[in-house]
C-alpha cells in the first residue's frame, strides 16, 4: 500500500477582497481571514479517498509557513489525514518564500517519510505560481502528472487523466510519482464539527527548514505589487453617427 | 442517543456551519435560533425525529451551497476562456 504526502498552503480566503499595501510591497494579510488553498483541499480529498479505497496506507499533510499554518493542517486532519508536519518559516523568510523552497522541503520530506505519492494542488490562489509540483518531481527525479482530473491506481503504476488546453490527456506513469490536482478532480468534503474535535488529538510534527537541510534564502525579489487596472467608465452616445465617429477615432473600424 | 442530545448536536453543527454563511453569521444564527425555538414545545417523538431529519437535510444543503460557491468562484477566476 502506498504512503501519500499532501502539501497544503495557508492562503487568504477565496472570498476575501484582496487589498494591496500602499507601499506596493505586497497585499494586506493582517486581520484577514485565511483558509486552506482550495486546490490543496482537492489534493487532500483525493488522498483521503485513496485511503478509504485501501490504496493508501497513510496520508501525511505538510504545510510550510508561520504558526498559523497549523490551522490548515488541522483542517486537513479533520478531513481524514492521519498526521501533519508543520515546517515553520516565519518573518522575512516567509515573506520571500517561493515554490522552489517549498518543493525542496517537500522532496526531502517525501524521502524521509518514504512516500510513494506526493499530491499537491496545481497552484495556490495567492501567488498563482503553479510550480511546486513540477519542481518537486524534478528534485525527486520522479514522474509528474500535473492538472489531474482523474486518478486510477494500477498494479505498479497510476493512470492519470490530465486537463490540457481544449481537452483531456491520459497518461500512465510509474510510482512513486508527483501529482497536482485540478479543479475537477473531486469535490472536497466539509470538515464536520466532530471531526474537527477529533483532529485535535492527531499528531503534528514541527520542523524547521534547517532540520531538513534546506536553505530558504530568496532567489527572486518582488519589485512591486499593483492592483489590476480598474475598468474605464463608458459613455452614452446620442446617435449612430456619433458611435461610428467614436469607433473610427478609436481605430476599431 | 436521546432526542435532547441529538437536537443539541444538530444545533451546534448548524451554528458551526453558519460561521461562513454568505449573508453573515448573525443572520444565520437568528434564523436558526427562531426555527428551533418555534418547535420547542413539540413532544411527539415521531415529529421530533422528522424534524431532526429535516435539520440534517439542511446541513447537507448548506455544505453543498458552500462547495458550489467555491467551485463556481474558482471556475470563473481560472477557467474563463473555456466557456
Amino acid at each position: 500500500m502506498a504512503r501519500v504526502l499532501v502539501g497544503v498552503k495557508r492562503v487568504i480566503d477565496y472570498a476575501v477582497k484582496i487589498r494591496v499595501k500602499p507601499d506596493k510591497t505586497g497585499v494586506v494579510t493582517d486581520g484577514v481571514k485565511h483558509s486552506m488553498n482550495p486546490f490543496d483541499e482537492i489534493a487532500v480529498e483525493e488522498a483521503v479517498r485513496l485511503k478509504e479505497k485501501k490504496i493508501a496506507s497513510e496520508v501525511i499533510a505538510v504545510s510550510c509557513g508561520p504558526a498559523q499554518s497549523q490551522e490548515v493542517l488541522r483542517t486537513a486532519l479533520a478531513m481524514g489525514v492521519d498526521k501533519g508536519i508543520h515546517v515553520e518559516i516565519t518573518g522575512a523568510e516567509y515573506d520571500t518564500l517561493q515554490p522552489i523552497h517549498v518543493s525542496k522541503i517537500l522532496a526531502k520530506l517525501a524521502e524521509k517519510e518514504k512516500a510513494d505519492l506526493v499530491i499537491v494542488g496545481k497552484q495556490a490562489i495567492d501567488d498563482d505560481s503553479n510550480q511546486t509540483a513540477q519542481m518537486t518531481a524534478a528534485y525527486l527525479d520522479w514522474p509528474q502528472a500535473t492538472f489531474a482530473s482523474k486518478i486510477e491506481k494500477g498494479d505498479k503504476d497510476i493512470t492519470v487523466t490530465r486537463e490540457v488546453d481544449g481537452g483531456l490527456e491520459t497518461i500512465k506513469c510509474k510510482m512513486p510519482a508527483v501529482i497536482s490536482a485540478d479543479l475537477r478532480l473531486n469535490e472536497p468534503r466539509y470538515a464536520t464539527l466532530p471531526n474537527i474535535m477529533k483532529a485535535k488529538k492527531k499528531p503534528i510534527t514541527k520542523l524547521t527548514p534547517k532540520d531538513l537541510g534546506v536553505d530558504c534564502a530568496p532567489r527572486i525579489q518582488v519589485v512591486s505589487v499593483e492592483d489590476p487596472p480598474t475598468r474605464q467608465a463608458g459613455v452614452v452616445l446620442p446617435d449612430v453617427d456619433a458611435l461610428v465617429g467614436k469607433l473610427k477615432e478609436g481605430g476599431h473600424v | 442517543m436521546s432526542h435532547r442530545k441529538q437536537v443539541i448536536d444538530l444545533y451546534k453543527t448548524l451554528l458551526h456551519l453558519g460561521k461562513e454563511y454568505p449573508s453573515g453569521y448573525e443572520y444565520f444564527r437568528s434564523r436558526l435560533h427562531n426555527a428551533f425555538m418555534k418547535n420547542k414545545d413539540v413532544t411527539d417523538s415521531e415529529k421530533i425525529e422528522k424534524m431532526i431529519g429535516h435539520g440534517q437535510y439542511i446541513v447537507k444543503e448548506v455544505e453543498a451551497l458552500y462547495m458550489l460557491k467555491k467551485y463556481r468562484t474558482l471556475k470563473r477566476r481560472y477557467y474563463r476562456d473555456n466557456q
